[in-house]
């Protein structure tokens, strides 16, 4: 039963692991993309439709991953090359999104598919205790910590990280050293982007094997939040998206329990929590900014 | 590569030019997508844009459906002009309808004269209440506006939904989540003019919205408070210079902005629905964000801008009546509004260059040569 549970709290942090995982790549290199939640769910309604007709788990992470890129495009197109406001581009992404996934999803509504063959490693995953919870998730739930550790090294330890980052924290300078200050912030938004259909892509696909209009239900608007948790260190996003993997878990455990407290308190949790972490983390501003980029929501011109 | 240019002053004809070119190619965008759906673009748009509108009676109804546009995107207009990014508009229009709820359900009792104006009042106290958590929160902790507004929509939806199944569940209702009906006098009048007599739905609420976009046009244009707000908003440094407070301004923005959307949840749920029920604002809160980018941020646009969306809000339904276009449509066609809007926006901003590889240089040796 409590393994059970654990379990359900891992699944339900992975969407929220890609998804602040690739927004925190995109803010380290200085641009705000609050369209998180439709690319997630752009991602989302075309991995079920591709996995559906085809019949194929992979090819439907896949198309995903692509939605999310292209959803992602238009915002890198119009934020860097019409230099247009971050904030209000983003809500449009998630507008549109939000809206277009409804559109392609709306003959997919009631349809259901079969999740992932889990890969469970035969004798690691017998082992006592341990086993069930490290060594039998599905391939994507490995992918995620994966990514995390890929990006925490890209940013810290390699060069293209470093200039990423020098380009989030004072673009006119990295611009003045000869980097490609749109090109790389195109980049990240794309990466961002792939990450986001990745994360959106695992809700129908493993999480409730079925699609419904806005089922990301937050979630987008919650990995902004782990970003700023994480105060912009990758490792970080994957503490803050355990807590509210459980944090959802314990509402869902609790209304299966029957406690007395109506359904609806409970479904308020993962929000409250967020609203009450943020305040926590941003009341102490040495921590909340020590790595927050100084060139976060800013417009490039290279023409000034 | 784009190279942008930043234009000194921008001239109003630009702006509705640009403005226009924006509505204009959505449209165009929009027959594309029908097209692709495999719709009859022409027959789609006509359903979208002008079937709505062919009768005399359904201009009213368009008013009444562009009523809370109008309130909550006069009040949204303050906050995005001071750079304060409420997007919890929705959130704060259910607890206006719930705090005005609370007095047509619980203090119905009063004279009958006071009640309208005791529910207006409440209304603006719920949305403003519900909007000062991010102000206080952004101006206290520095916490960031644009989450905490939009978490807690998510919170007062589930409220909402707890109060009309639960504690104010009417006993009579045979099960369905729905409160008791307002007394009459907690329910907004119909428009009743003496010769023409009623214009189908339109209700007092209308009238009081078109006021209300004036009033908001007056204070951001006319006085003390709007120019602090525009300030804050354009050249923040400058305002500091000046003696002006971040944080009052922030706090200010929020309680109008919020208020404006408690006001319009109160008149939605007296002269619309005259109950209280889980879907007091089917999206208005987000919505009237649009129609706040669509207006330029000017609170007399708002009324334009509050007509258009909602007569492509109303085209959705007859699409989908007419055609069986899903109603999810509407959602595109706003996303891609905003998106036309905003990069028109740079056209208003800068002169936009289109420089491809190469004619930099030509442009010098031309230049060179004709120096000479």
């Amino acid at each position: 039963m409590l393994e059970d549970l654990i379990l359900t709290v891992l699944m339900t942090s992975v969407p929220l692991v890609y998804a602040a995982t690739g927004e925190l790549v995109v803010e380290r290199s200085g641009v705000l993309n609050l369209g998180v939640e439709g690319m997630m769910l752009m991602g989302a309604v075309a991995a079920f439709g591709v996995a559906m007709v085809s019949g194929s788990l992979v090819l439907g992470v896949m198309a995903g991953a692509i939605a999310g890129m292209l959803t992602a495009s238009l915002f890198g197109i119009l934020v860097l090359g019409f230099a247009t406001n971050q904030v209000a581009t983003g809500l449009a992404l998630t507008i549109f999104g939000t809206g277009l996934s409804g559109l392609a999803g709306a003959p997919l509504i009631g349809k259901a598919i079969e999740g992932l063959p889990q890969i469970s490693l035969p004798v690691l995953s017998d082992l006592p205790l341990v086993g069930k919870l490290v060594f039998s998730h599905d391939l994507l739930a490995y992918g995620a910590v994966a990514m995390v550790a890929v990006v925490a090294y890209f940013l810290k330890r390699s060069r293209a990280g470093l200039v990423l980052r020098a380009i989030g924290d004072n673009h006119d300078s990295a611009h003045a050293l000869g980097y490609p200050v749109l090109g790389v912030r195109f980049a990240a938004v794309l990466f961002g982007g792939f990450m986001a259909g990745i994360g959106g892509a695992y809700l129908p696909l493993m999480l409730t094997p079925h699609w419904a209009e806005g089922m990301t239900a937050g979630r987008g608007w919650i990995s902004l939040a782990l970003v700023v948790f994480a105060s912009w260190m990758p490792w970080r996003v994957l503490v803050g998206a355990l807590i509210f993997g459980g944090i959802t878990i314990m509402q869902l455990a609790g209304q299966a329990e029957g406690w007395t407290v109506p359904s609806q308190f409970l479904s308020m949790l993962p929000y409250l929590a967020t609203i009450i972490v943020l305040v926590l983390i941003s009341r102490n501003r040495d921590f909340a900014l020590a790595n927050s980029p100084a060139c976060l929501g800013r417009a490039f011109r290279p023409g000034k | 590569m784009i190279n942008l240019v930043p234009r000194k002053e921008i001239p109003l004809r630009l702006t509705l030019t640009t403005t226009a070119v924006a509505v204009g190619l959505t449209l165009l965008a929009g027959a594309g997508i029908f097209g692709i759906l495999g719709y009859d673009p022409l027959a789609a748009l006509y359903q979208f844009f002008i079937a709505p509108v062919s009768r005399g009676y359904q201009v009213a109804d368009l008013f009444v459906k562009a009523c809370p546009l109008i309130i909550i995107a006069s009040g949204l207009v303050f906050s995005y002009r001071a750079n304060v990014w409420n997007i919890g508009a929705e959130g704060q229009m259910i607890l206006g309808a719930l705090f005005s709820g609370y007095v047509a359900l619980y203090w119905g009792g009063m004279p009958a004269p006071l009640l309208l104006p005791v529910m207006i009042l409440a209304g603006v106290l719920g949305g403003l209440a519900w909007a000062m958590i991010p102000a206080i929160l952004k101006t206290r902790f520095n916490t960031n506006e644009i989450l905490v507004s939009l978490m807690l929509t998510y919170v007062a939806a589930l409220f909402i939904d707890w109060t009309v199944r639960g504690p104010w569940r009417d006993p009579m209702s045979f099960g369905f989540p729905l409160t008791p009906m307002y007394p009459d006098a907690g329910l907004i009048p119909k428009v009743d003019l003496p010769v023409i007599g009623r214009l189908a739905q339109l209700h007092w609420g209308v009238v009081g919205a078109l006021v209300l976009s004036l009033v908001a046009w007056f204070v951001l244009r006319r006085t003390m408070v709007g120019f602090q707000v525009k300030v804050m908003g354009d050249a923040p440094r400058a305002g500091r210079f000046a003696g002006f407070s971040p944080a009052l301004v922030t706090v200010l923005v929020l309680a109008i902005s919020g208020g404006a959307a408690g006001l319009a949840g109160m008149v939605e749920a007296s002269a619309n629905i005259g109950q209280l029920q889980p879907n007091i604002s089917f999206g208005y809160g987000f919505t009237a964000i649009i129609v706040a980018f669509l207006a330029r941020l000017n609170p007399l646009g708002v009324i334009i801008a509050g007509l258009v969306v909602a007569l492509a809000e109303m085209g959705g339904d007859s699409a989908q009546i007419a055609m069986g276009i899903p109603k999810v449509v509407t959602g595109v066609f706003k996303g891609i509004l905003l998106f036309m809007l905003l990069a028109g926006e740079t056209f208003n901003r800068y002169h936009v260059e289109l420089r491809l590889p190469g004619a930099a240089a030509r442009a010098a040796a031309a230049k060179e040569t004709g120096g000479a």
